[in-house]
């Protein structure tokens, strides 16, 4: 999905890092390998990156200077086309399918505004609009109270014993990161994922991809982004 | 940061959350809060850490093991300073962010989910 860009923009000085937040590593190899890209391509079992720079829904972009300072915090970044948008959703599809696509359709992304910053920050750097002070930076991430920490805690070990087998046990704990920052959508996506890759309704988890859609409204999906 | 034991090993943390142990305390950008002791030796206390540190610490007592999770009570990013990123490459060899210093970067977080 990036590597377009990145054939543009790489020439003129920037380099795309994608981190895939994927459990199933084969899943996003299988991605990866299709899209045959040129930059690294990142696999983050546990979500690191959520914690470390507060990212909590896909595709989310972070822009780093060349002396390695954030000038701008995660934010939807889509790159020039919205994976989204279809132009006809088919009718012979399973009915859930057909709901979620349809709901998907509401979401708002705006990918030419996104682009054309990313541009003007590429070529004009520190002097583009786009690029933020560091307290700005700071300020514009996410907030995050003891719960919000504790619930990043809780999804590591959820994964951790995901990946040891012990599916149950690591149940209880992405049930405990869901409560303690019910906006995050990597953390809901990844475990509905595990439990059903529709990520509809299951036994083990109270929300799904579509009844949690439909409470916040698809149009809050996303924040607008301040550019 | 899964923990198999409360000792917690200077260089894994540092690895992990880039909090450094020195004389001074832990150490972060141009943060550093006391610990007790000097910062010799090579663990430190997990429980300890996590009191100074405002960090929350999970045990899971049937799998035997603890998460230390991140500073709670302020911002997901303390500082402007990008965090680093040690994580494989799709094809499995590891990738440091840092590593591209020198060139604009664009992180981008995705799911196949």
């Amino acid at each position: 999905m990036w590597q377009e860009l990145r054939t543009e923009l790489h020439p003129r000085g920037l380099e795309i890092v994608t981190v895939a937040l994927d459990a199933n590593v084969e899943a996003a190899q299988r991605v990866i390998e299709a899209a045959k890209p040129e930059h690294p391509s990142l696999i983050d079992e546990a979500h690191l990156v959520d914690e470390l720079f507060g990212v909590v829904n896909v595709p989310s972009g972070v822009w780093i200077d060349e002396e390695g300072m954030i000038v701008r915090p995660p934010e939807p970044a889509f790159p020039g086309r919205s994976a989204y948008r279809m132009t006809h959703v088919p009718d012979n599809l399973p009915p859930q399918l057909k709901a979620m696509l349809e709901e998907a359709q509401k979401i708002r992304t705006e990918p030419e505004k996104y682009v054309a910053a990313l541009r003007d920050w590429v070529d004009r750097g520190a002097g583009s609009e786009y690029a933020l002070s560091r307290g700005e930076v700071i300020e514009r991430s996410r907030p995050r109270p003891i719960e919000e920490a504790e619930g990043a805690a809780h999804f590591e070990l959820a994964e951790h014993l995901h990946r040891r087998g012990q599916t149950d046990d690591a149940v209880r704990h992405f049930r405990e990161a869901h409560r303690l920052q019910p906006d995050n959508w990597t953390y809901k996506r990844q475990a509905w994922s595990l439990a059903d890759p529709l990520q509809g309704p299951t036994e083990q988890y109270e929300g799904d991809w579509l009844s949690d859609v439909r409470k916040i409204g698809a149009e809050n999906y996303y924040p607008p982004l301040r550019m | 940061m899964i923990l198999e034991t409360l000792d917690l090993d200077f260089a894994d943390l540092e690895r992990r959350t880039g909090w450094a142990i020195r004389p001074e305390g832990a150490c972060k950008d141009d943060r550093c809060v006391p610990l007790p002791g000097d910062g010799s030796g090579a663990t430190v206390d997990a429980r300890v850490l996590a009191e100074r540190l405002n960090m929350p610490l999970i045990h899971d007592e049937q799998a035997g093991v603890w998460a230390l999770g991140p500073e709670g009570g302020g911002r997901a990013l303390q500082s402007a300073q990008a965090p680093e990123l040690l994580l494989p490459d799709w094809r499995g060899d590891e990738v440091r962010l840092s590593s591209l210093r020198g060139q604009k970067v664009l992180l981008v977080a995705w799911a196949s989910w």
